[in-house]
């Protein structure tokens, strides 16, 4: 998306009123909580298309980062009780710093091949941090995980983060800082040198940008951001267990970052928005929520690669080219998969009488 | 001696269908490039179809049909999907498998439902196969190994004596030349990718009952499976067999091991109270820790060999 124009200038505050009216719009406590969600799920979607969209890593470890985090952020709020309220402000912080640290110790050995290799060895790698995280139970809790409270003591200018709309807040607040700043990288050297590696490494390294090290970097840097997002799920669930940085989670990530769209930067917003919808209102309705997500998710890969905002970004820059044959295709298109539904309800209703 | 012996006999058939499900997943990869990340996928259809078929049937038509099903179905799933992925790139490819991987899991759960079936070992092969010393060795694990012996042998002469494994190798390096002379590649494709889904299919049908069938057994193998392609080397059959019984014998000799680093401390006389730094990590058991052995020795091959014990493509 070219940022540069008039348009471009007055995105930023206009996602900045987004965030600080969303809760206007819907100030329902289940919808807050949605809402609450999808900022941390926002945070970890951005944070995991710096590895795949911009360096071209898929990494499957995306939730050991965020996950180990929320565990250190657990553990440091439990420490900071009865300290005040203002201490919360710096938990993410200290959250992205835990999943940087990781970041460096488990990309040190991750970014050392690049492709399919890395992508394997990123999946042994959280199924290693997942299983020893059981056989640790006096640190990460064992089954049921480290429980925490976010009111840490004296509310700060009448703020002690008791209700869900000022841990709304925090995290949207969050969110923006690390939008704007996973933008801003974007545009630095460094954000530019990924994409290069991304598309040739040798040619990257012959104008003297060691692939290697760009890999790294870039990981280290995504691993911080995903650390910031596991501290803000800590404080907005006030429990973190092992399931935050299982493979699950982390397939999580994948599946909501590229339905959104890996090549437009709002795209990995978008996707965790439809993930959590997925996740927490079509649960409602089917046990079958999973099976459509994947679904979804394979259609994306095999006819629209730039995912959900890349889908719409066509649409609206051609808008006046659908023909009536396209509007045969999208017919047939629905029609199919109203069939497919119906067909998936019927078996799940019959296994549910099994 | 009792012990080493039947340990390391357990050890080499568990490496030995590890090996039968590498062997599809590496085949696939240095033929086709794709990374099949639905491969563990394919093993547990291989395992549901064949609980399906040998309650009509019986196992021996089960252990023809379903590895045959499998095969079909991964034909279908490189003609329909794969083929038309490939454009967009190996990330692409990837991320299809992976996708496919996750739809599977919820499909199976709808059709056989959340908990493991009762798919039993035939009843001719449930025994003792010899008695070592006072123990017995199961006759179907002699059976699993004598299976994946025998694919293995068949393979090995179909990729080097057969003329459909001439072309495949001349397909490898050069595609384009094979196309030239008139050869159908893109079917030669699809051909190896139903092979490769068929021998994950086939360690399915006997991995399904000596282990358990249920809807978590394609995670179960399918970081292992990884693990092994990369230790052994991208794309090398030989490393993938030999990285495949090292992380059997290891995992099996592991499980059964029940000493930990403080009972060895005990063993030369050093006692250590709990306040010692460290203490719940020299607590631990071999055996507590032998399902997290695969991973740290990728970490240490990676570390010393970042191409894998006998890796020559990246």
């Amino acid at each position: 998306m070219a940022l540069s124009s008039w348009r471009g200038k007055l995105l930023w505050p206009a996602f900045a009123l987004l965030l600080l009216g969303a809760p206007l719009l819907f100030a329902q406590s289940a919808a807050l909580s949605i809402l609450s969600q999808c900022g941390c799920m926002m945070v970890l979607a951005l944070s995991f298309n710096m590895l795949l969209g911009q360096s071209g890593m898929l990494s499957f470890g995306h939730a050991v980062y965020s996950g180990l985090a929320a565990f250190a952020s657990a553990h440091l709020m439990n420490r900071l009780a009865g300290s005040g309220a203002a201490a919360l402000l710096l938990v993410p912080l200290a959250g992205g710093v835990a999943g940087m640290l990781a970041g460096a110790v488990f990309g040190y050995v991750t970014t050392r091949r690049a492709g399919t290799a890395l992508s394997m060895i990123s999946l042994a790698l959280v199924e290693l941090v997942a299983a020893a995280v059981l056989m640790f139970p006096a640190w990460f809790g064992g089954e049921s995980g480290v429980s925490t409270d976010r009111v840490l003591g004296a509310p700060f200018l009448g703020i002690d983060f008791s209700s869900q709309l000022q841990v709304y807040y925090l995290i949207a607040f969050w969110l923006f800082i690390c939008a704007a700043a996973m933008y801003g990288l974007t545009q630095t050297p460094l954000g530019r040198i990924a994409n290069a590696v991304r598309d040739n490494p040798q040619r990257a390294a012959f104008i003297g940008h060691d692939p290697r090290r760009v890999r790294y970097l870039m990981f280290m840097l995504s691993a911080f951001f995903a650390g910031i997002g596991g501290a803000l799920t800590a404080i907005n669930f006030e429990i973190v267990s092992a399931e935050n940085l299982s493979l699950l989670r982390s397939a999580q990530i994948l599946l909501f970052t590229f339905i959104g769209g890996i090549g437009y930067f709002f795209g990995p917003m978008i996707g965790a928005i439809t993930g959590v919808l997925f996740s927490s209102l079509l649960s409602a309705y089917t046990r079958g929520w999973q099976l459509y997500l994947g679904l979804l998710f394979l259609l994306i890969v095999l006819f629209a690669p730039g995912g959900i905002a890349g889908a719409c970004i066509k649409l609206f820059g051609g808008w006046r080219l659908i023909t009536a044959r396209a509007w045969l295709r999208l017919a047939t298109g629905l029609l199919i998969a109203g069939a497919v539904v119906f067909l998936i309800e019927m078996l799940y209703r019959r296994a549910a009488v099994l | 001696m009792e012990f080493t012996l039947i340990t390391l006999l357990n050890g080499l058939s568990y490496g030995l269908l590890l090996f039968l499900l590498s062997a599809g997943l590496t085949l696939i990869f240095s033929m086709l490039g794709v990374l099949n990340f639905a491969h563990a996928s394919f093993y547990m259809l291989g395992a549901y179809f064949a609980y399906a078929i040998s309650i009509r049937l019986g196992f021996w038509p089960a252990l023809l049909l379903a590895p045959l099903l499998v095969g079909l179905l991964g034909a279908l799933v490189e003609r329909v999907g794969l083929r038309h992925v490939r454009r967009h790139g190996q990330v692409a490819e990837l991320l299809f498998t992976f996708g496919l991987s996750y739809v599977a899991i919820e499909l199976v759960q709808l059709v056989w439902g959340k908990s493991a079936l009762p798919y039993a070992i035939p009843a001719q092969l449930d025994g003792p196969l010899f008695t070592l010393y006072s123990t017995t060795f199961p006759a179907y694990r002699g059976f699993m190994m004598l299976l994946a012996l025998l694919i293995l042998a068949a393979a090995g002469w179909l990729l080097q004596r057969s003329r459909i494994g001439l072309l495949i190798q001349a397909a490898l390096t050069h595609p384009q030349m094979l196309e030239a002379l008139g050869h159908n590649v893109p079917r030669l494709f699809t051909l190896v990718f139903a092979a490769g889904c068929a021998l994950a299919g086939l360690a399915g049908v006997v991995g399904g009952n000596a282990f358990v069938t249920e809807p978590g057994m394609a995670a179960g193998v399918g970081s292992i499976i990884f693990v092994v392609v990369v230790v052994g080397g991208l794309g090398s059959l030989k490393g993938a067999f030999i990285a495949s019984l090292l992380i059997g014998v290891l995992q099996t000799y592991a499980v059964a091991l029940d000493v930990s680093l403080l009972s060895g401390l005990a063993h030369w006389g050093v006692q250590l109270g709990p306040d010692v730094v460290g203490y719940s990590l020299l607590r631990l058991t071999l055996a507590q820790v032998a399902p997290v052995l695969p991973y740290l020795l990728l970490v240490l091959v990676m570390l010393l060999r970042p191409r894998g014990l006998f890796g020559v493509r990246d």
